[in-house]
């Protein structure tokens, strides 16, 4: 093998390639070239590092150093300086948005200090679509030892004691399933990998498959090995193309080193892997929709029992996981359960991957160890709020989820203490909402989505979510009775209760729990006809109050039509004639000085 | 390509892992060449290459590579510095291949500093 001194990782994230790191790998190569550098420094295409919005990113070893929103125009430049003469080029170092100072160093980066890669722990540091590297970080080590020196039986048992728990939101205990999986003995029997992931804003999948799938097909392979099972499937939506890509790939080079096909390690086990895209319905990410769908039916959930562990894909047992539950499972067989359970809470184990969105300085990917606070979540690792803004709350779970107030900040976050406080863990989207969001109109878009995926089989799910939705819209326009809060909440509950699967059971969650944490705001809308945070346009009257104008003239350059007339030293005055309502000056103004 | 076996496994993971290895910090040494544009013209890519090729061949995991900006010492370039963890970093010049090679072999792998080559002792530590 050759000798590099120095490595290049190019992130080929889909959020880095979207800001052109492709052609930023393509002028490095280039460059390098022309300087005669090739020989010496790799480049290699990693995935995501999950700090997409500082991208394209190009992170450096043996040093460490990071690198972000490089252009091609920057790269002559770096080349030179950096890997001919070993000088670090500052202007394209990291610095923190409340620090001064730049940071060369990834790992002394806050964004990535407070995490614990596990589900991750080969992103940016392999190249995705090289099996080799792979290999060389551990890879298929796990696989070959549960097949040379254990029985099928020893590895559920190990599985369970890790206390591995499901990371696509409800968070049923894997060993369990897979235990179930086994005691059916029709064949065949199916392993399938649920990478649909249709929460709003959750990338959390993606990234994995994309920095790291062969880790997701060992686990598949331990989990068929496990429950007799000889034939998996990955559902991926079929938005993810690239994902899509490396998981061909990854499989094609699996199979020509026989790690999948027939007869791995000599063992006499068969294991194949198949992928499905999947035409991208919310609802399709339910198990036994999704497996309606893959068997080329309309994805709509059924009854359960059966369970799909008895009946499931063409009617055969079945065991489904998600995409970063089997990522977890190799690492588990390789350094045991107990060093799996070493980390997280006494209900939850190992760690959790989020995509952290909002209102926050740093958003990206992140994983911390279960139990992690959302205050080290949204101020150590996000950074906090921007724009001298202040927390409002953290949404979490997506159209499932709730919104958790400031109070809630010290919260330990598992499985058990978001059930507890009426959310859920979701796939694992994290919003964080500053003073400047409305939570009615916040519970607003959730229910919204939630109407808009209904599969409308059931009655409650699917009219009685569109009545929730058409009392919050009364709301919004002013037009809320006091009693309204009380229906929603009786409604809510009935929904919750008699609904058929998770989607109708969780989606009055966003209006429960905005009601439960934020009553005073549903009452502002209603009593008062005021929207405190000044999003529901219909209540805010588009006035400025003269007493609390600074004058500094920032809301006549945000507005788009003109309506505001200002002059240095008066205060500003809004035309509401030509006023079109979109509230560019509210958000333009520091200080709350219209109304 | 035939099937894999443990031993396959363990040579793939071996031959890569000194490429990851170098993505993951440890390093027991780290040998610096000056590439100044002094360094450069005195020929200081050279030596790289030569130190590139003794790290492939000894198939050497633990040892840090890289360039660093002039020395300041432009007439008795090409120069480089070795520094072993814990012990002060010494400065080599009036380097060619061939001593870089015996550098390489007695002071990064052995551990015994090169008198003969050596400028100076315990100037700033750069890990
Ligand atoms: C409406 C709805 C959407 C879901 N979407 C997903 C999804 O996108 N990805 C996922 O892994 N699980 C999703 N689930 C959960 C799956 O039904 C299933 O519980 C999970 O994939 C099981 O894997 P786990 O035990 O590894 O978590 C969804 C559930 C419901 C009710
Ligand atoms: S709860 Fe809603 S989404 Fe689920 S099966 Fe019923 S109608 Fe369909
Ligand atoms: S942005 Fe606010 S403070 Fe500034 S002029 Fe407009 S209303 Fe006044
Ligand atoms: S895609 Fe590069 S950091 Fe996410």
């Amino acid at each position: 093998m050759k000798t590099y001194r120095t490595h290049l990782m190019v992130c080929a994230g889909t959020g880095c390639v979207a800001c052109g790191s492709l052609q930023l790998r393509e002028r490095l190569a280039a460059e390098l070239e022309s300087r005669n550098l090739s020989d010496e420094v790799q480049l290699v295409i990693t995935g995501c590092n999950g700090f997409c919005a500082e991208g394209p990113i190009v992170v450096v070893y043996p040093e460490g150093i990071f690198y972000k929103k490089l252009t091609p125009e920057d790269v002559p430049f770096l080349v030179e300086e950096h890997f001919l003469k070993g000088r670090p080029v500052q202007k394209f170092l990291y610095t923190a948005p409340s620090a001064k100072e730049k940071v060369p160093l990834m790992k002394d980066i806050p964004f990535f200090q407070h995490q614990v890669l596990r589900a991750l722990r080969n992103r940016g540091l392999i190249d995705a679509e090289n099996i080799n590297e792979y290999i060389a970080r551990d890879g298929y080590a796990a696989l070959h030892k549960v097949l040379s020196s254990m029985k099928p039986e020893e590895v559920i048992e190990e599985v369970k004691l890790s206390g591995l728990r499901g990371r696509g939101g409800a968070g049923f205990p894997t060993g369990k399933k897979w235990e179930e999986g086994r005691r059916y003995t029709s064949f065949p029997k199916y392993v399938i990998c649920n990478g649909d992931e249709g929460d709003p804003g959750a990338f959390m999948d993606r990234s994995v498959l994309e920095a790291d799938p062969h880790a997701v097909l060992e686990g598949m392979v331990i989990c068929g090995y496990a429950t007799g099972s000889h034939q998996g499937y990955i559902y991926v939506r079929a938005e993810y193309p690239l994902a899509i890509h490396r998981l061909n790939i990854a499989i094609e080079q699996a199979r020509n080193y026989g790690l999948l096909g027939h007869d791995i390690f000599g063992s006499g086990f068969d294991f194949n892997i198949g992928i499905y895209p999947g035409a991208g319905a919310f609802v399709c990410g339910e198990s036994t929709a999704l497996m309606y769908s893959l068997e080329g039916k309309r994805g709509m959930p059924r009854i359960k029992p059966p369970r799909s562990t008895e009946a499931g894909l063409w009617g055969q047992p079945t065991i489904l996981n998600n995409v970063e539950t089997f990522a977890n499972v190799p690492s588990i067989l390789l350094h045991g359960s107990s060093w799996f359970a070493s980390m997280g809470t006494s209900g939850s184990k190992g760690t959790k991957v989020f995509a952290l969105t909002g209102a926050v300085q740093n958003v990206g990917l992140i994983e911390v160890p279960m139990g992690t606070t959302l205050r080290k979540i949204v101020f150590d690792i996000g950074g906090g709020i921007p724009d001298k803004r202040e927390y409002k709350a953290v949404q979490i779970g997506g159209p499932s989820g709730a919104c958790l107030p400031a109070p809630l900040l010290d919260t330990e976050v598992d499985f058990d203490s978001l059930d507890e406080a009426g959310a859920m863990m979701g796939s694992g989207g994290l919003v964080v909402m500053n003073d400047m969001t409305c939570m009615v109109d916040t519970a607003r878009f959730f229910t919204d989505f939630s109407v808009d995926e209904s599969c409308g089989k059931c009655v409650p799910c699917r009219i009685g979510i569109k009545v929730m939705l058409n009392i919050l819209h009364r709301i919004i326009r002013g037009e809320g009775k006091i009693e309204d809060i009380d229906h929603l909440e009786q409604l809510g509950q009935h929904i919750k209760d008699s609904s058929h699967c998770g989607l109708g059971k969780s989606a009055p969650n966003p209006v429960l729990s905005t009601i439960r944490y934020f009553r005073e705001e549903y009452e502002a809308h209603i009593i008062d006809k005021r929207c405190p945070s000044l999003v529901c346009a219909d209540l805010v009257k588009f006035q400025v109050i003269p007493e609390k104008c600074k004058m500094c003239g920032l809301c006549k350059k945000a507005c788009p039509s003109e309506a505001v007339t200002w002059e240095k030293k008066t205060a500003a005055v809004i035309d509401l004639e030509k006023c079109i309502r979109c509230r560019s000056c509210i958000q333009a103004c520091k200080f709350w000085a219209i109304e | 390509m035939t099937k894999l076996t443990l031993e396959d496994l363990k040579k793939i993971k071996e031959e890569v892992r000194s490429s990851t290895l170098l993505r993951e910090g440890g390093f027991r040494a780290k040998i610096t060449i000056h590439m100044g544009t002094c360094g450069i013209a005195a020929g200081a890519r050279k030596l790289m290459t030569a130190v590139l090729k003794e790290v492939e061949e000894k198939k050497i995991q633990d040892v840090m590579v890289t360039t660093s900006g002039c020395a300041g010492l432009c007439s008795r370039e090409p120069m480089a510095t070795v520094e072993i963890l814990g012990n002060p970093p010494v400065k080599y010049c009036d380097l060619n291949e061939e001593k870089i090679k015996e550098i390489f072999l007695q002071h990064v792998v052995n551990g015994e500093i090169v008198e003969a080559y050596a400028l100076a002792r315990g100037s700033e530590s750069t890990y």
